[in-house]
C-alpha cells in the first residue's frame, strides 16, 4: 500500500465512529497493539520530551526503505504514534519527505498536533522526516 | 447579599456555552476565572465613554479616567485592607509583581551570599525570578520542604533562617496541592528575625478574605484574572516603608518627577512603580470584579468553595484507584488527583470531550511533581459559580475515562 492509501484506510476506519469517545477508544487500541520501540532505544537519545507527554522514536534504513519504531508514555499520544509508524514505515525517504500527513486533521485529532499541546507529537512528525532526510543524504553521499 | 448560585451563574454568560454538544463544566479556575457581565460591560463602557490617558491631562476625559483609576486603587486597598492606597501598585499580574520585588528589592537589598527563602511548593513564578537574581547577584536560594500530605515542614524554617536571610517569599495557597500555608505564623517568625515576607496570593485572594495588615505581610501580590477580573492587571501591595526604600523597576513616563539628561528624580508612591501608561481600563474592571465578589461576600464564597472541595474529595474518593496529590488539613479551592496509572494527559483529553475543562500536567510547579515522583496531575479548581452537579459530571467523566484506560489502571 502507498502512504496515501494507508492514510485513506485510517480515515475510513474513523469515519464510522461518530462519538468522540469511540474515536479515542480506537486510538487507544492502536497504541496498545503497537509493539513500541526496542528497550535499547528507549533512552534519552531517542526521546522527544513534550511538556505533557513523552515520545520515543527510532528509525532503521533497510534496502532503500525506512522502518520506524515509536512509543509514548500516554495512551492517546501513543495511539497517534502507532498510526504514524504504520503509515510511514516501509517507504522510501523521498516518499516520506513528500508526504503531507492529512489523516490527523481528517480524523479530528488536529489539536493533538498543536504546538501548544506540548505533547511532543509535532516534534515527532518532524523527527520522522529528519530521519528520512538523513537516510536520503546518506544514500547520495 | 446571600449566596444565590443560580443568580451568580446567570451573571456569567459563558457558562451557558456547550462544548462538543455538552454543557460546559468549567473547573480550571486556578488558571483563570470566567468574567461576570458587569466586568465585561465595564471594559466596554470604559472604552466607549471614559477613555483618555490618565494623570497629567488637564482635559475633562483625562480627569474622569484618572479618577476612575485612582478610585480602583482605593477599591483594591479596601479589599485587602491595606493602610494606604499608595501602597497598592498595579502590575500586569502576580508574575510581574514578584519580578518587580525580586528586581527592586534584590538589586537594592541583596549582595553575594545573601539568602532568600521560598518553599518547595511554589509556582515557577516564585522560583525563577529568584534564580535570575541568583545569576546576577550570587544570592542563595533556600527551600522550605513539605511532607507527604503537602504541608510545609515549618520546624525546618528555624534551620533555614540565618543572619544572611533577606526575604521569605511564599505562596499563601499552593496552586497544585491546594494547601493553605500558615503565612501569619511564618510572617511572625520572620519578623522576630527582622526578615520581611512576600506572600504570593494568586490562589488565595479569589477564595478567602485577605487582610494584609492582620497578616502583617510586607509584600502581598495577586492577579486580577483569577478573581473574575480582566487579564493583564494585577496587584503588588507593599508596606509604604518598603516601597519607599526600594528603587523603581522600570523607567518611563509617569514614574518620574523631573527628568534632565544629568539627573532624574522619581515620582512618589505609587507612581514610582507604574512606568508607562497604566492599564486604567483593566484597573477599573478589576475594581468592578472586586466589588462583585465583595457584594456576594468573601466569607460566603469561601464557605461555598470549601463545600465543593469537601464534596469532590468525597465523590472522587469513591473512584477505584484514585490518588489525591495533597492532603493538607487546611486547604482551599482545588483538588489534584491521579487515577491508577492513567496519564493525566489521557484523562484530561477524554473528559475534555465530555465538556469538562480541567488542567493536566505539572501546573508550573515541577519541583512539587518531583517531590511526589510524578509527572503531573489532573487538577479540578473551583470558582463561585461551580455546583455539586458539575462535580457529579466530573466524577462520571473520570469514571468513564477510567474504564477506557482500564488496561493501564491497575
Amino acid at each position: 500500500m502507498t502512504i496515501a492509501e494507508k492514510q485513506e484506510e485510517i480515515i475510513e476506519e474513523f469515519e464510522f465512529l461518530e462519538d468522540w469517545l469511540d474515536k479515542y477508544e480506537q486510538i487507544i487500541d492502536k497504541g496498545l497493539a503497537n509493539p513500541g520501540v526496542d528497550e535499547a532505544y528507549k533512552i534519552d537519545k531517542y526521546l522527544i520530551e513534550g511538556c505533557q507527554s513523552k515520545v520515543w522514536v527510532h528509525a532503521e534504513y533497510k534496502d532503500g526503505l525506512v522502518y520506524y519504531q515509536g512509543e509514548s508514555n500516554t495512551d492517546i499520544t501513543g495511539g497517534i504514534v502507532a498510526m504514524l509508524v504504520y503509515i510511514l514505515s516501509g517507504h522510501t525517504p523521498q516518499e516520506i519527505l513528500d508526504t503531507e500527513l492529512y489523516f490527523i486533521d481528517k480524523i479530528g485529532l488536529k489539536e493533538h498536533l498543536s504546538p501548544t499541546r506540548s505533547n511532543g507529537m509535532l516534534a515527532m512528525v518532524n523527527q520522522m522526516k529528519m530521519y528520512a532526510l538523513a537516510f536520503k543524504s546518506q544514500e547520495q553521499a | 447579599m446571600s449566596f444565590d448560585i443560580n443568580k451568580i451563574r446567570a451573571d456569567f454568560p459563558i457558562l451557558e456555552k456547550e462544548i462538543y454538544g455538552k454543557p460546559l463544566v468549567y473547573l480550571d479556575n486556578a488558571a483563570t476565572t470566567q468574567k461576570p457581565l458587569c466586568v465585561v460591560n465595564k471594559i466596554r463602557e470604559n472604552y466607549l465613554n471614559n477613555n483618555a490617558n490618565i494623570h497629567r491631562g488637564v482635559h475633562f476625559l483625562s480627569q474622569v479616567a484618572t479618577e476612575a483609576h485612582e478610585a480602583a486603587r482605593e477599591t483594591v486597598r479596601k479589599f485587602i485592607n491595606a493602610q494606604h492606597a499608595r501602597e497598592i501598585i498595579f502590575t500586569r499580574g502576580t508574575t510581574e509583581a514578584i519580578n518587580l520585588v525580586a528586581s527592586s528589592f534584590g538589586r537594592s537589598q541583596c549582595k553575594e551570599g545573601d539568602e532568600i527563602i521560598v518553599s518547595h511548593m511554589e509556582h515557577h513564578s516564585n522560583i525563577v525570578p529568584w534564580q535570575l537574581l541568583q545569576a546576577e547577584k550570587g544570592i542563595v536560594l533556600k527551600v522550605i520542604p513539605f511532607d507527604e500530605n503537602g504541608e510545609l515542614q515549618l520546624d525546618k524554617l528555624d534551620e533555614l533562617i540565618t543572619e544572611k536571610t533577606k526575604l521569605i517569599s511564599i505562596a499563601h495557597v499552593s496552586n497544585t496541592l491546594g494547601t493553605v500555608n500558615p503565612v501569619a505564623d511564618i510572617i511572625k517568625k520572620a519578623h522576630s528575625h527582622n526578615i520581611p515576607v512576600m506572600v504570593d496570593g494568586a490562589q488565595s485572594v479569589p477564595h478567602m478574605p485577605v487582610d494584609v495588615q492582620a497578616l502583617d505581610a510586607d509584600f502581598y501580590v495577586f492577579s486580577g484574572h483569577k478573581i473574575y477580573g480582566p487579564t493583564g492587571i494585577g496587584v503588588l501591595y507593599g508596606k509604604e516603608a518598603w516601597l519607599d526604600r526600594i528603587p523603581p523597576y522600570q523607567g518611563g513616563g509617569e514614574m518620574i518627577q523631573k527628568v534632565t539628561f544629568e539627573k532624574t528624580t522619581f515620582n512618589e508612591l505609587p507612581f514610582k512603580f507604574e512606568a508607562g501608561t497604566p492599564d486604567y481600563i483593566g484597573s477599573t474592571a478589576l475594581a468592578e470584579a472586586l466589588n462583585y465578589v465583595s457584594a456576594i461576600g468573601m466569607d460566603n464564597i469561601a464557605a461555598h468553595e470549601q463545600e465543593l472541595v469537601r464534596y469532590t474529595l468525597e465523590k472522587l474518593g469513591e473512584v477505584e484507584n484514585i490518588r489525591f496529590i495533597g492532603n493538607a488539613k487546611h486547604r482551599s479551592g482545588l483538588v489534584s488527583f491521579l487515577v491508577g496509572n492513567i496519564h493525566p494527559y489521557d484523562l484530561g483529553s477524554i473528559i475534555d470531550k465530555l465538556g469538562i475543562a480541567v488542567r493536566t500536567g505539572h501546573h508550573c510547579a515541577e519541583p512539587v511533581m518531583a517531590a511526589f515522583g510524578i509527572e503531573g496531575t489532573v487538577r479540578a479548581s473551583f470558582g463561585i459559580y461551580n455546583t455539586k452537579e458539575e462535580i457529579d459530571t466530573l466524577v462520571a467523566g473520570v469514571q468513564r475515562a477510567a474504564k477506557m484506560f482500564k488496561r493501564r489502571n491497575g
